[in-house]
């Protein structure tokens, strides 16, 4: 098929006289409506938009409820809603019409106003809406296109129909997969591709694929049931049985970011719009959709600075997500932050809990627990150091703090939960005494101990620069890199020593790792410290049970790490993100043994389907880890059978080509006998003609290199 | 064993050929003289001084009697191999880009490349015995390919001339009439511009590299691929062990774009793949430059290969790499 359209394009590049060849597909633009016989399947979704935007009225809205006035208050009532809407957005030249009733000469109490941009007008209508300019008017505005719509409401209430019932696919088929392998999506040039990854057979096993699948990226959901795609109108889900059909559509246009809730009940997105006037600051739409209805929950719209407070880093200012959800795997509580306010919402009404936002004077940050409704949150210090700064624990939905900690002389805090929410570390920069520079510590709160116990673990050596903290998922133990580029160490600590003292401590520390991220496995145990980017690549599978390296190695140029959600595999990618060389991924055993290896030019984002939590208890697994053995027993017989089964196709692909080659071979030493005479003609009858016809003799060479004569006289 | 470096063009090096006792090694350069040496030390014999131009090519005579080179100063010239002498000089209106003799050295294929409106050309030229009755005339002058032909040798019997270049198409042609026999289809072809093109020691197949990251191996006379070479790298010089079924490919990042990046992005290895399973078997590397040119000595002993570093490198095998198993 593709060979086909490619034959039709260069056939058609031939007529033209383009050398098809010398051009750079994605550098063309094609004219307004030429699809090059491709049809969208978006196009019903187009049309949807097309209905909105038909008229091309968006930019005007109108204003009801003005005071009628005779025309020598004309000019008065106009200046005075020229004042009100200019505040708003830049009015256009003519933009504000007033109609006059031309028999009695006074205005009708209504007018237009034309906005240069339609996210003014919709700012316009939602800040006026119900403004009183006095007692007896109250405004009412309208968008100008909902006009026909207002026109088109029946009188009479009909009910709506209820469609019959369609069971929809298992949505969840593919962890019913019976070799329990892996899937991944990839985004290279314009295509899409899911994959299994088929680590026994050294390959990957390709799942769906489709050109042109999302215009910006593609994110799973938290537990793997959908994939996102992302497009000029608003985000799509995907999933299915066996491949990938579209679930749901959310509208919005220009989205930019999307996020999903925990428990992937909730979507939200995310879109900034350029103001008209370039002074003011970026407008902002944050949508929350049901996830599985498509029903839009709330809405938000602000301008860019509403959503910057706080937090570093993200999409142009905006710290993405900009709300965090809270309260384990319910999706019950999201929250964002606020000039000193943290606002926290609940799923069930989509309102503020309590109705108000929890009050905090000068909030900089602020994470969830991972499992509880806890909030733990940071406030830098005030008044010059008269007041510390602090971090505090607080409970939701109660609003009442747990525990806090004051902290002096502090530069910057940063926060880390461990993934069951049993502890929270948090790394504490502190000035030093001549306050021209800053050392590191950490506090660990033990959440999940009476009274929150809070311990303080300094480095070795203080003045260490912290390069990357992680926790062990699941687990108590954490890694540290600290010290200076381009070698530093990384040490490990538990929070668990033994004979049940409660006190953390050193396990061990690497001295001189050419690091700079740390990458635990999901399962912990196995951690791969890894120098990604300007270290070139430089990956350590480490054992933290065994303390000793498993093996070091090196994807050339990688730029980012991704576990797959069980633990067993390692994917390390170099995407085009950073540079256009050597794209592609490489997919690595636990221990760090090179399964195999992809090359793709113009690689842009690889990225696991992610596992839901599994069902077992934690005494089962416990079993089933004591127990290995037993369970393993079938999975080895079953891995000796794949290694078989490969190395005899393997030994019946090389016999089949080695058999054509032979075949080639005497065909030409045919040939070659058959024109020997020939050959030999040419040579004027020289006969020799293969290369081991012919002998190296060795010929000695003597030379006289010089005579004289000596008499000896015999005594 | 550990490489003989032999540092000698001042220019990057554009192509090597052995004699075919395989003592001799001919190495061409940009820099204006082409340089032979003992194939067996790396010694340096000596120069062929007389061209005005960077030279693109050479071949010997299968005597090692004479040489014969093609330079981007517009001449193809004829030497004495063994003295260095200058004997004849064929002119022509833009550069001449690769030549080869005849079985026999009694013919040579010289092409030119497109230049100040003159096309691109496969000139055929008579090689007298005695240098004293050379004429610079052509038997056959074939003008049709578009756009630089790198590389033209002769098929089996001197029936037929192979060209390969720029456009990525390779031909086969009638060398007594001048008629296009076969042209390479598109669908199973290179997709960018062939480099470079070698035959097998037999002349019953020959290989080709090209930019599009990949070498591939053709019967000779019914042009059939029947076999393709993939790499990471664009490919600029191929070559073929006459003694075990290897092949050997190099290139590397485009010149220019060498010193952007760290010296093991740019792939200046030779690869070494196994010529009927297509896989790579392992590669060598050393050259800090774009590898331009390969050599393997007809005993299939030792390599060289030349880079755009200026620098050839003679590698002589380990005794291992004779049982390398895969």
């Amino acid at each position: 098929m593709a060979s086909m359209v490619d034959a039709t394009i260069e056939a058609l590049a031939a007529n033209l006289g383009i050398d098809y060849l010398d051009i750079d597909v994605n550098s063309v633009q094609l004219p307004p409506g030429e699809d090059v016989g491709i049809p969208s399947d978006d196009g019903d979704l187009y049309q949807e938009d097309d209905l909105e935007l038909d008229t091309g009225f968006g930019n005007i809205i109108i204003v009801d409820n003005l005071p009628v006035v005779p025309c020598e208050k004309f000019e008065k009532l106009e200046g005075v809603i020229r004042k009100i809407y200019s505040q708003i957005g830049i009015i256009k030249e003519n933009g504000l019409w007033m109609p006059v009733d031309p028999e009695t000469q006074k205005t009708l109490g209504y007018c237009f106003i034309e906005y240069n941009t339609v996210q003014e007008a919709e700012l316009a209508k939602e800040k006026t809406n119900t403004y009183k300019l006095d007692r007896s008017h109250i405004f009412a505005v309208s968008m100008f296109q909902d006009f026909d719509r207002f026109m088109k409401v029946p009188d009479q209430w009909a009910p709506p129909e209820t469609k019959p019932y369609t069971p929809g696919e298992n949505l969840q088929h593919w962890l019913t997969d019976e070799k329990a392998r892996d899937q991944f999506v990839i985004r290279a040039g314009s295509d899409t591709e899911v994959f299994w990854n088929d680590a026994r057979q050294l390959k990957p096993e390709p799942v769906y694929r489709r050109p042109f699948w999302t215009e910006s990226f593609v994110q799973w959901s938290p537990l793997g049931t959908y994939l996102a795609t992302v497009h000029r109108q608003g985000a799509q889900l995907w999933g299915g049985a066996s491949t990938f059909n579209r679930l749901m559509r959310y509208a919005h246009p220009q989205v930019k970011l999307i996020d999903f809730s925990p428990a992937e009940k909730y979507l939200v997105t995310y879109s900034s719009h350029e103001p008209s006037n370039p002074r003011d600051p970026q407008r902002v739409v944050i949508n929350i959709f049901d996830a599985r209805m498509g029903k839009l929950m709330r809405d938000f719209k602000g301008s860019a600075d509403d959503f910057t407070l706080g937090g570093t880093g993200g999409v142009t200012g905006v710290s993405w997500p900009i709300f965090r959800w809270g309260g384990g795997k319910d999706d019950k509580y999201f929250a964002r932050m606020g000039k000193n306010v943290i606002s926290v919402y609940e799923t069930e009404t989509f309102s503020l809990v309590d109705k108000k936002s929890l009050k905090v004077e000068n909030v900089v940050d602020f994470c969830w627990s991972p499992t509880d409704p806890i909030l733990s949150l940071y406030v830098p210090e005030l008044g010059g150091g008269n007041q510390p700064a602090r971090v505090s624990l607080v409970q939701i939905p109660g609003k009442e703090e747990m525990r806090q900690k004051n902290l002096f002389s502090v530069s910057d805090c940063k926060m880390y939960w461990q993934s069951n929410g049993d502890y929270l570390a948090v790394k504490v920069d502190r000035y030093t005494k001549t306050k021209k520079s800053t050392y590191t510590g950490f506090e660990l709160f033990r959440i999940k101990e009476r009274d929150i116990p809070i311990e303080v673990l300094e480095l070795d050596n203080k003045n260490d620069k912290i390069i990357a903290f992680a926790w062990e998922p699941k687990g108590h133990r954490f890694a540290v890199i600290h010290g200076d580029n381009p070698r530093p160490d990384i040490s490990f600590y538990t929070m668990k020593s033994g004979n049940n003292t409660v006190r953390v401590s050193k396990l061990t520390t690497i001295k001189g790792k050419q690091a700079n991220a740390l990458f635990w496995s999901p399962g912990g145990k196995y951690i791969i410290l890894a120098g990604l980017k300007n270290l070139n690549g430089q990956l350590e599978f480490y054992n933290v049970d065994e303390l000793e390296t498993m093996a070091a190695t090196e994807h050339f140029m990688a730029t980012d790490v991704e576990w797959d959600p069980t633990g067993r595999y390692v994917a390390t990618v170099v995407s085009s993100v950073h540079h256009e060389m050597e794209n592609g991924f490489n997919i690595w055993s636990f221990s760090g043994k090179l399964l195999y290896r992809i090359l793709k030019d113009h690689f842009f984002q690889f990225s696991w389907r992610p596992r839901p939590p599994s069902f077992l208890s934690a005494e089962k697994e416990e079993e089933i880890a004591k127990n290995l053995k037993k369970y393993s027993k079938k999975y080895e017989a079953e891995d000796q059978d794949v290694s078989l089964q490969l190395s005899e196709q393997d030994r019946e692909k090389r016999k089949m080509l080695k058999d054509e080659w032979d075949k080639w071979v005497s065909k030409w030493r045919q040939l070659h006998e058959k024109e020997k005479l020939e050959r030999q003609k040419l040579r004027d009858g020289e006969v020799s003609d293969e290369e081991e016809e012919y002998e190296a003799k060795e010929v000695e060479v003597e030379e006289l290199l010089d005579v004289s004569e000596e008499v000896l006289t015999d005594d | 064993m550990r490489p003989i470096l032999m540092k000698g063009h001042e220019r990057p090096l554009t192509f090597l050929k052995y004699n075919r006792e395989g003592d001799l090694l001919f190495s061409c350069a940009k820099d204006h003289n082409p340089t032979v040496w003992f194939a067996d030390n790396g010694e340096r014999l000596g120069t062929y001084r007389g061209h005005n131009g960077a030279v693109w090519c050479c071949d010997v005579s299968r005597d090692s009697m004479r040489l014969i080179t093609g330079s981007a100063d517009q001449t193809a010239k004829l030497w004495n191999v063994q003295s260095g002498t200058h004997l004849f000089t064929f002119n022509f209106e833009s550069p001449a880009r690769s030549v080869d003799f005849s079985v026999g050295d009694k013919l040579a294929v010289i092409t030119t490349d497109p230049f100040m409106g003159h096309t691109s050309a496969i000139h055929v030229k008579r090689i007298a015995r005695d240098p004293a009755d050379q004429t610079s005339e052509s038997v056959h002058i074939l003008k049709k390919p578009q756009g630089r032909i790198n590389r033209a040798v002769w098929g089996p019997l001197n029936e037929t001339i192979i060209s390969a270049g720029e456009d990525s198409i390779i031909r086969i042609w009638d060398s007594e009439t001048g008629k296009l026999l076969i042209e390479s289809d598109i669908e199973i072809g290179h997709k960018k511009a062939i480099t470079s093109l070698v035959k097998s020691s037999d002349g019953s197949h020959f290989l080709t590299g090209s930019h599009d990251k990949s070498a591939k191996l053709w019967d000779i006379r019914t042009l059939t691929l029947i076999k393709t070479y993939l790499t990471e790298r664009p490919v600029n010089a191929v070559t073929m062990s006459p003694l075990l079924d290897h092949v050997v490919l190099g290139g590397g990042q485009d010149a220019s774009a060498v010193t952007t990046t760290d010296h093991r992005a740019g792939k200046f290895e030779a690869k070494f793949y196994d010529k009927i399973l297509q896989e790579e078997i392992g590669g060598v590397k050393g050259h800090f430059g774009p590898i331009n040119a390969l050599a393997f000595n007809p005993d299939g002993k030792s390599f060289s290969s030349g880079g755009e570093d200026g620098y050839v490198r003679l590698h002589h095998f380990d005794p291992d790499y004779f049982h390398i198993k895969i």
